[in-house]
């Protein structure tokens, strides 16, 4: 006797598995690839280990911010408030520092940015989990509240920016052999986030919660405490990245994030996270940063101005989605 | 009588809100009630207004629009390109700046349709190329709009009404009467509240999703064109924050951001409740500096007030949705 | 009024229609007529084709073979909208209704009145779904109301009233009386016949036997998405129809009940309220016994499990787990308490399975923390759980522990779900509903299971919408009514009729004012 299907309602497409978790990968790293021999074709004067070495470098901030981004995605949430959470947990890094400067006080300057970091993500983990307030715009609001705070306190008062040596070292500093420590910070950081999502029950309930949260409530999980979790995890991203970016240009200043929301999602869902979350693998987030970091240093040779970069991006953005989902039986 | 207050509620709250803020507004302004106090308030939220009619028809059907930034840049930068010459030459501008703007919703309907792309990825690619063509339209800020067709709607008519709130009624209620009163509009709604059930009723929601976006886009390029009267000059930077606090206005009036129910008169609202909170501060004296964060205040507190009715729920799964 | 009389051709025609999913057969070689002016039964079990067939008579699934003919044409149903326009109007068993919408414009959806623009007249449909709604016997609703303030037997009627205003050549019922109770069938029937007699055909897909018998002209039995049988309505007694469903001569068999007195008490509730169904419900659970609860629709039992599983807030009364009161405000306190309690949904797919994710993924997903070494999970102790409890159950994976659950039939799905609660090593289970749309081999082998886990010292709520199951089963049955506790009963006592009684509120010494 054959199985007979139970046809009655199935309330979502049953969405594609491992088998399928990695067609976007492969994508994205097939993209990756090609870009590379791109370089190689158009500017291979360029090409050499300290071109790599740089464009690795640059990576790591964006490649931090990802990891970040990548758990609140795949709750099915998302966090706009990266661009000033990256912000003032490095004024209040550089902060602290001109006021502790010299002190053995002065190194609390980065456990203070971190902790701010932490947090905005309570903030932003107590209002989507508790308050069911949607994420999208909680996070936008917490955003708000910060630029304003951070307008606020830099019109007011005169506030001291300077990057502290530390923040410097781990932006700009290379390791014996030249691989920058930038870099090393970014992949303890995804060994940590490969750890905690495929090694764990938390990453489980992660992937979970995204696919049905009902589901997760139900059957006995503190489905909540995920949700702050993810939340605190991206603040304490975003605050990383902000104190190395305030090390790598050598202070703290206003506008710092902003230019980095759009790339930090892109790089997320290029890599094969879906925006409504439960399915995506880190090693694709990994090869969507690494996509976005070269175009934008093929975009910087080629001296394309401003209009042309924001097509580019756009236009690859939506052709490597495309073709993700082609194909796809459902 | 309860049933219509069940179903609007939440667009009677920000209609309350919103009177509130007005009758602070006024009492704090210098000037007081006058025709030219509500003429500037008119103009002042104005194109806010259109971009948050634009940004509730996406919304409605449960997705977002994160390019209505690029497309009010991309019409405003037409808008100063083209609104020049002969009257006949104007005219086709007009054409061809709102064309543009359904354009543009055209490809982002097309993309979440028939591409199966999320509406927030999507539109957040599509507002980077139109910012992106803004530029290449107008690569520094200028343009030549000529002051009489400007003053045309930034003026009042008979000196008493609002050319600004004239035009923003007219255009909202000639979409809005017949699309409520249409399979294409109630298509826009099961889209936002049960699609499969849209479906099976035999409905195309399909064809209503795309709908939803173009015609956001259409009301992006009036915003465009509505900033183009104001300032006379087109500026390819100007869109950027519109995503952001279309966004804002349309859960401030109260349309649910999950999708299915909401009305046109709440996007207004809310955009009239943020310009004028803008200027509360501006005249009651509260430093500067702290009006971004009043601002995000404001935006925090609407959406725990929003939120707060899926807290009080005694069914702890219902909230889950 | 449309003329149909004088039809030569049938009504509606089927030809040797059928349908597969990938390698799965779920329709074929259906043969089937029906002239104008008549009502057929379709009866199968689960799985037997019948959401297949109005599938396809409905626009939404192609048919791979086979053709469908209306009036003698055959004709090409390629959506909904094409079904509407050919007559056919269908009642969903997942309801069609646009919650955030108006009664009126649900209702009218397919048959709104315009005005002389083309435009929608709001008043004219709301003037005609009123007149709908007392047609349906729903005086007290709104038209301007939107349906998702309705409870599931109004919306089953709205349901109808929408198929209804389209006037329909075929009316199609996918199990619309699921939720209705008998004075609204009463309602629905008489319109049906009214349908009839204007000659419409109607399809009335039903598991239940006595309004079969009362509407139907002629019945059809599927099997395994083959025609088996066509018959009159009558000509066959309920004993002959239960084998030809399940091809095999049936017998119900419940395992035998506990002898003797059960164990001390592991759950203890005092006048519990919640808002808004439960009124006030007191009982003992005690170790090792099945407790049934049974009741009419709406009467508070599943806000009732909910609210002993954290679910829902209490708003009066207490609940004690052993010896102590307990703080259950949320599943995860129910799961880790020292009594552990685990529920099964209602709703296999929406709230208990995680359908994208393989079996073993599921199975172990209430316990992976349990099952961790300094945190870092042990694949090969979730896998070793997992394999275990899928030869305990005997669940039928057929490509293995990583299939993904969605794949598997109803039956095997809810076995995945049983695997998940029994991983918790639980004191306490809630079932609710548990062989809802499960084949009859599947639900002998989970009242065995049931049995099985009472006579190891498991306490089990059961919540049934079937009498037969409580008085086979239960050792105690709970009845509730109007929030609270209406019988009680006990052993000897545990038949259809008290039980029907107490549901009713009738007859009873113990019957309430309602």
């Amino acid at each position: 006797m054959t199985a007979s299907l139970d046809t009655t309602r199935t309330p979502r497409r049953i969405q594609p598995h491992l088998g399928a978790e990695a067609r976007p990968v492969i994508i994205v790293f097939g993209a990756l690839a090609a870009m590379v021999l791109l370089n190689l074709v158009l500017f291979p004067e360029r090409m050499g280990v300290d071109y790599v070495m740089q464009q690795l470098r640059i990576a790591a901030f964006l490649g931090i911010l990802s990891a970040g981004a990548m758990f609140v995605l795949l709750t099915g949430h998302i966090d706009l408030s990266v661009p000033w959470t990256l912000t003032a947990a490095a004024m209040v890094g550089a902060g602290v520092h001109a006021a502790f400067e010299g002190t053995p006080m002065a190194a609390l300057a980065i456990p203070a940015a971190l902790f701010t970091g932490l947090l905005a993500g309570l903030w932003n983990g107590i209002g989507v989990a508790y308050l069911r307030a949607p994420s999208m715009v909680w996070t936008m609001g917490l955003n708000a509240l910060l630029l304003g705070l951070a307008v606020f306190y830099s019109g007011g008062y005169n506030p001291q920016t300077a990057a502290s040596p530390l923040m410097r070292e781990m932006a700009v500093a290379r390791l014996p052999g030249g691989f920058p420590v930038a870099t090393a910070i970014w992949i303890a950081v995804s060994v940590l986030a490969v750890v905690i999502l495929y090694r764990t029950p938390l990453g489980a309930w992660i992937y979970a919660l995204g696919r049905n949260e009902r589901v997760v409530y139900l059957a006995g999980i503190r489905n909540r405490a995920v949700i702050v979790f993810v939340f605190v995890w991206a603040g304490l991203c975003s605050a990383l990245a902000g104190v190395m970016l305030a090390g790598f240009s050598g202070q703290a200043y206003q506008a710092m994030g902003d230019t980095y929301l759009l790339p930090t999602i892109a790089a997320v869902v290029l890599g094969g996270t879906r925006v409504t979350g439960g399915s995506g693998r880190y090693s694709g987030t990994v090869g969507g940063v690494l996509v976005l970091v070269l175009l934008g240093s093929m975009l910087s040779l080629v001296q394309a101005p401003e209009a042309f970069r924001q097509i580019a991006y756009g236009l690859v953005i939506l052709t490597m989605l495309l073709v993700a989902r082609e194909g796809r039986s459902t | 009588m309860k049933v219509f207050t069940s179903r609007h509620g939440r667009l009677l709250f920000g209609i309350l809100i919103l009177l509130v803020m007005l009758a602070i507004y006024f009492s704090v302004h210098p000037r007081g009630v006058s025709i030219r106090v509500v003429e500037s308030l008119s103009n002042a939220g104005a194109s806010l207004a259109f971009a948050a009619v634009a940004q509730t028809f996406p919304v409605l059907t449960g997705g977002l629009d994160l390019s209505i930034g690029g497309m009010i840049a991309l019409t405003n930068s037409l808008a100063s390109v083209v609104l020049t010459g002969s009257p006949l030459q104007i005219a086709f501008g007009f054409v061809l700046v709102i064309a543009t703007g359904c354009l543009c919703g055209l490809v982002n309907g097309t993309l979440i349709v028939y591409g199966r792309l999320q509406p927030v990825i999507a539109t957040l690619a599509t507002g980077a190329i139109f910012s992106g063509l803004a530029l290449i339209v107008r690569p520094r800020p200028g343009g030549d709009i000529p002051i009489e067709l400007g003053d045309v709607f930034v003026t009042s008519a008979f000196d008493v009404l609002p050319m600004a709130l004239v035009v923003l009624a007219v255009t909202c209620g000639a979409v809005w009467y017949p699309l409520t009163r249409s399979r294409l509009g109630r298509g826009i709604f099961a889209a936002g509240s049960a699609p499969e059930a849209g479906r099976m009723s035999g409905l195309n929601v399909d064809r209503s999703i795309i709908a939803a976006y173009v015609l956001s886009g259409l009301f992006a390029s009036f915003a465009g064109l509505f900033l183009g009267f104001q300032t006379l000059a087109g500026d390819a930077t100007i869109g950027v924050p519109y995503t952001i606090n279309s966004i804002a206005a349309v859960v401030i009036g109260g349309v649910a951001l999950r999708g299915g129910a909401g009305h046109i008169l709440s996007a207004i609202v809310g955009a009239y409740t943020l310009r004028s909170i803008n200027s509360i501060l501006l005249f009651s004296g509260a430093p500067p500096l702290a009006q971004p964060f009043f601002e995000g205040v404001i935006l925090v507190v609407a959406v725990v007030f929003a939120s707060l009715g899926l807290m009080r729920q005694p069914n702890r799964l219902e909230a889950l949705r | 009024m449309k003329d149909m009389a004088a039809v030569t051709a049938d009504r509606l025609g089927l030809h040797g229609v059928g349908k597969s999913y990938g390698a799965t057969v779920a329709l074929t070689d259906i043969d089937l007529t029906l002239p104008s002016g008549t009502i057929h039964a379709i009866l199968g079990e689960n799985g037997a084709g019948k959401s297949t067939l109005v599938k396809i008579l409905s626009g939404l699934v192609p048919p791979d073979q086979g053709e469908v003919a209306i009036d003698g044409v055959t004709v090409g149903i390629a959506s909904a909208a094409d079904a509407l326009r050919l007559g056919v109007a269908t009642v969903f068993q997942e309801l069609s209704l646009i919650p955030d919408l108006s009664v009126a414009e649900n209702i009218m959806m397919g048959a709104a009145p315009r005005n002389s623009f083309g435009l929608i007249d709001r008043r004219g449909e709301a003037r005609q779904a009123r007149a709908w709604l007392d047609r349906l016997g729903l005086r007290d609703i709104d038209p301007a109301e939107r349906v998702l303030a309705l409870s599931l037997a109004q919306r089953q009627l709205l349901e109808v009233a929408k198929a209804l205003a389209t006037r329909p050549k075929v009316l199609i019922l996918d199990e619309a009386t699921s939720a209705l109770g008998s004075e609204q069938v009463a309602t629905l029937f008489a319109l049906l016949r009214e349908l009839r007699a204007e000659g419409a055909s109607i399809l009335f897909i039903s598991h239940r036997m006595h309004e079969i018998d009362q509407i139907a002209d002629a019945c059809t039995v599927l099997r395994d998405g083959r025609h088996v049988e066509t018959f009159a309505a009558g000509s066959r007694s309920h004993h002959e129809i239960c084998s030809l469903l399940a091809g095999r001569d049936l017998a119900q068999v419940f395992p035998p009940k506990r002898a003797g007195r059960t164990g001390e008490k592991v759950m203890s509730v005092r006048d519990l309220a919640c808002a808004p169904r439960v009124r006030d419900v007191t009982f003992d659970l005690h170790r090792g016994e099945i407790l049934g609860i049974g009741g009419l629709e709406g009467q508070g039992q599943h806000d009732l499990m909910l609210a002993l599983y954290g679910v829902i807030r209490r708003a009066g009364g207490s609940i004690a787990l052993g010896d102590g009161p307990a703080r259950i405000q949320a599943p995860s306190d129910a799961v880790n308490a020292a009594h552990r309690v685990a529920l099964l949904p209602e709703d296999r797919k929406v709230d208990g399975l995680l359908l994208s994710e393989p079996v073993s993924r599921n199975i172990v997903l209430s316990v992976m923390q349990k099952l961790t070494r300094f945190g870092i999970r042990q694949a090969s102790v979730e896998r070793d759980l997992s394999a275990r409890m899928i030869e305990r159950l005997r669940i039928k994976v057929v490509e293995g522990g990583e299939m993904l659950v969605g794949k598997l039939s109803g039956g095997n799905q809810q076995k995945v779900l049983l695997a998940r609660l029994l991983a918790l090593e639980p004191s306490i289970l809630l079932l609710v509903d548990p062989t809802r749309g499960i084949d009859v081999g599947t639900k002998q082998e989970i009242y065995a299971l049931i049995r099985e886990l009472a006579e190891a010292g498991a306490s089990i709520v059961f919540l049934s919408s079937d009498y037969e199951e409580l008085v086979g089963l239960c050792d105690r049955v709970l009845v509730v009514y109007g929030g609270e506790v209406a019988a009680e009963l006990e052993g000897e006592e545990i038949t259809d009729q008290r039980i029907i009684q107490a549901a009713m509120n009738i007859g009873t010494e113990g019957a309430r004012a309602s």
